[in-house]
């Protein structure tokens, strides 16, 4: 049997889901939007298995975003997958009133339904008193009273289900206005529906009804037409009719103990958190935490698995037969898996703390805190944590941006966030900077260099809101922009609310974005080691031939072979053709390769300068790469090749550039298509090669 | 009276809105014609704000307020 959990959000809905079904849960999309599904099991006492859905959090059935409508087409469309069988609504027992208007839609739906009472210890300590057997009684429905975030209850609330009608019973409340009789008549003669309500509701939302054909939508619009329906006024009379309704019905069921009126602890709270100048200082501490930590406590477990990866490679090379296949497996496919693994340690500590500032009803403040600034470009309160994320790495903050519930704020986020400059720049710039920039100080006091980087961020940073600024000119929303907002009362965080997001975002990063990784590193793999065959083979016949082999050693030969052999693949072809377009940047074809091969990874760019170069050592050995780098020169003309204007112009470029795989990816599963990452990949690159221009232009 | 005009600890009545479709989602979160609501609290930059509606609280935005027509108190 499928059971669905439905109710407002801060109920506790996720905490319910937690405890019925443990660790037998499983997170997807549904089909066609990006709205987190969670679904799992849970035994019910006559040992039968019930499937639990857990609806995204919603107010009312006629929906305003986009996790609001997956609720409603759930509900109402018995072809769909998620339809349940049986619906608990949770509400919360301090705010009764505001949650049964879901409860009562739901139920004049005509599914069978159970109530869970939710949250009655927070309700007795504000001196509300619910009588459930009397709402029982009201509502025709089981009342099961339970504490989710302390587990109390939660067998008899499966008992509750185990023995639920499998055919409501309930009366239904609302009876539909004469003025519209007619039309719900007509609906629901022609359209399978359970119940009047369920008709009503279907002349106010077929538009967004995916299941039905365009014939039946337009007979739809020819009644709603003749039947001169308004939508928004009948909703308006509904919504007054049902809390006409709810307030007789809570009087009878609800005392409520005179209580003497002083501010509570999350007024208390709050006077901190949103005060003026406090509230500010500790957001800014706040999220240096967070971003220091993303750092930090990740630096460890990121090394260990480079390590881990790095000793499977080595392994492989001193143990697998040499050829082709031995080729692709380490250096495609091992690098690509570990080029997804490596972002693990990031993703589950900003995952925790994210869950940690919804949890505890932070998130809310910190909307309504910068609410004002953000708004100013085009972004939300909520683009806040995502964006400071994107210091560290775009990746995980991409999939943060799931929080912000305004589709266009949640696509202009996403858009801007990877021009934030993330960690994988570092490498890069450090070259660069070291490599043009003098190693002094300004005023005695300032490192040049350190205020060379610092310059990149804040690039990286104005760049992402001006960009958010056009977009929010240009993007139209789907969806009226309201600011209305819940803000909940404080709460100390369940760590094991709190451990499942982590472990549920990380499995998704893994196994969703990570093929899409995989896969476009097997391609650039592929092209950065085959070339056309006549010039691959002439390469391997002349370093194999007596003049190369006798006046070099080993070492030496297999770089030179390996440099010659990338410069003449596929990808060298390439660099070498888009010359003319990177010329007028100040960049020759040698970094035309490694701006090809660093769209894997932007630190790529290190390691490719090394194999162009020949370099001796590892990747990560940057003064070798350094001094090479420095002396290089033109074969024609004599001049550096690494002129600060091209130096500085290649640091541009890397500021805004797309150039990482794993972005690509992500913002393809988090849009649910190819078109956004496209148009990201599009504009990033053109502005980073008109800003790469006006630089070098201006600085030869 | 607008409840964007209502000063910090102010309780006012709703009367009507102006808006429509704002009045629809503002009923479904609680905000229902007779209903008392008090000004909780402004955020930092004068915007949105905090009130307190049947028993929580709900922040949104000064323009959104600004559809929210109070009685007027005698």
């Amino acid at each position: 049997m499928k059971v669905a959990l439905v109710g407002n959000p801060n109920t506790g809905k996720s905490s319910l889901f937690n405890a019925l079904t443990g660790l037998n849960q499983k997170v997807g999309n549904f089909p066609g939007v990006t709205v987190d599904k969670k679904y799992g099991t849970s035994r019910l006492p006559d040992q039968r298995v019930a499937r639990i859905i857990d609806l995204p959090g919603c107010y009312s059935l006629y929906p305003k975003t986009q996790d609001e409508a997956i609720v409603y087409n759930v509900l109402s469309d018995k072809t769909n997958e998620s339809h349940p069988d049986l619906v608990v609504v949770v509400v919360d027992a301090t705010n009764l009133k505001r949650n049964l208007l879901l409860y009562f839609q739901v139920a004049d739906l005509g599914i069978p339904l159970i109530l869970a009472l939710n949250m009655n210890d927070l309700a007795e300590k504000e001196q509300i008193y619910v009588d459930a057997d009397k709402l029982s009684e009201r509502l025709g429905v089981q009342v099961v009273k339970i504490s989710a975030r302390n587990k109390e209850n939660i067998d008899g609330l499966k008992t509750a289900i185990a023995t639920a009608p499998k055919f409501a019973v309930h009366s239904s409340t609302y009876s539909i206005p004469a003025s519209t009789k007619n039309l719900v008549g007509h609906i629901s003669q022609n359209f399978e529906s359970d119940s009047e309500y369920a008709s009503l509701l279907l002349a106010h939302q077929y538009p967004s009804m995916k299941h039905l054909t365009k014939e039946e939508n337009r007979r739809l619009d020819k009644l709603i037409e003749e039947e001169n329906f308004r939508s928004k006024d009948q909703q308006i009379e509904e919504t007054v009719w049902r809390y006409g309704y709810i307030d007789k019905l809570v009087k009878e069921c609800v005392r409520v103990e005179p209580k003497p009126s002083e501010p509570s602890l999350t007024d208390k709270i709050d006077d901190v958190l949103t005060h003026k100048v406090w509230g500010f200082v500790i957001f800014f501490f706040v999220l240096l935490f967070i971003f220091q930590s993303i750092f930090s406590w990740a630096e460890y477990p990121m090394a260990l698995i480079e390590g881990m990866f790095s000793w499977l490679d080595e392994t492989g090379r001193a143990y697998l037969p040499e050829g082709m296949f031995t080729d692709l497996l380490l250096n495609g496919i091992l690098a690509g898996l570990g080029g997804v693994l490596v972002f693990i340690p990031q993703l589950a500590i900003l995952f925790a703390f994210i869950a940690v500032l919804e949890e505890t009803g932070y998130m809310a403040r910190i909307t309504f805190l910068m609410d004002k600034m953000m708004r100013k470009v085009g972004l939300s309160g909520k683009s806040v944590v995502p964006m400071i994320g994107g210091l560290a790495c775009a990746v995980p903050s991409i999939m943060a941006a799931r929080n912000i519930e305004n589709w266009k704020d949640r696509i202009i986020t996403i858009m801007v966030t990877p021009l934030i400059s993330c960690a994988a720049r570092l490498p890069v710039y450090i070259l660069l900077i070291s490599l043009v920039v003098p190693d002094d100080k300004v005023f005695g006091l300032f490192d040049l260099r350190g205020l060379t980087l610092l310059g990149l961020y804040v690039l990286g940073t104005v760049g992402a809101v001006f960009v958010a600024w056009i977009m929010k000119n240009l993007i139209k929303g789907k969806e009226a922009s309201y600011f209305i907002m819940e803000l909940p009362i404080y709460r100390a965080p369940r760590w094991k609310n709190v451990l499942l997001t982590m472990y549920d975002k990380v499995r998704t990063f893994v196994f969703e974005v990570g093929k899409i990784i995989i896969a476009i590193s097997i391609v650039l793999w592929v092209a950065a080691t085959y070339g056309p065959s006549e010039r691959m083979d002439r390469i391997e016949q002349k370093y194999e031939s007596a003049e190369f082999t006798d006046n070099y050693d080993a070492d030496h030969l297999e770089r030179m072979k390996s440099a010659e052999l990338l410069e003449n693949s596929y990808v060298g072809i390439l660099g070498k053709s888009i010359e003319p377009v990177i010329r007028p940047l100040g960049f020759d074809w040698k970094i035309g390769i490694a701006l090809i091969t660093s769209i894997a990874a932007r630190e790529v760019f290190v390691g490719t300068m090394a194999t162009i170069y020949s370099v001796e050592g590892s990747d990560d050995d940057t003064t070798n790469i350094r001094e090479t780098m420095a002396a290089a020169e033109n074969p024609d003309t004599g001049e550096k090749i690494y002129t600060p204007a091209t130096a500085f112009s290649l640091m541009v470029f890397y500021a805004f550039a797309m150039q990482c795989l794993s972005t690509i990816a992500v913002v393809k599963r988090e849009t649910n298509g190819w078109k956004w990452p496209a148009i990201q990949f599009v504009y990033m690159t053109a502005m980073a090669y008109i800003a790469s221009l006006i630089v070098y232009q201006l600085m030869r | 009276m607008k409840l964007s005009d209502l000063k910090v600890g102010q309780v006012g009545i709703i009367k009507e809105f102006t808006d429509l479709a704002l009045s629809v989602k503002l009923m479904e979160m609680g905000c229902l014609p007779g209903e008392s609501v008090s000004l909780e609290r402004i955020a930092p930059m004068g915007d949105p704000i905090a009130i307190k509606v049947s028993g929580y609280q709900l922040s949104l935005r000064m323009e959104e307020a600004s559809n929210v027509i109070l009685h007027t108190k005698n």
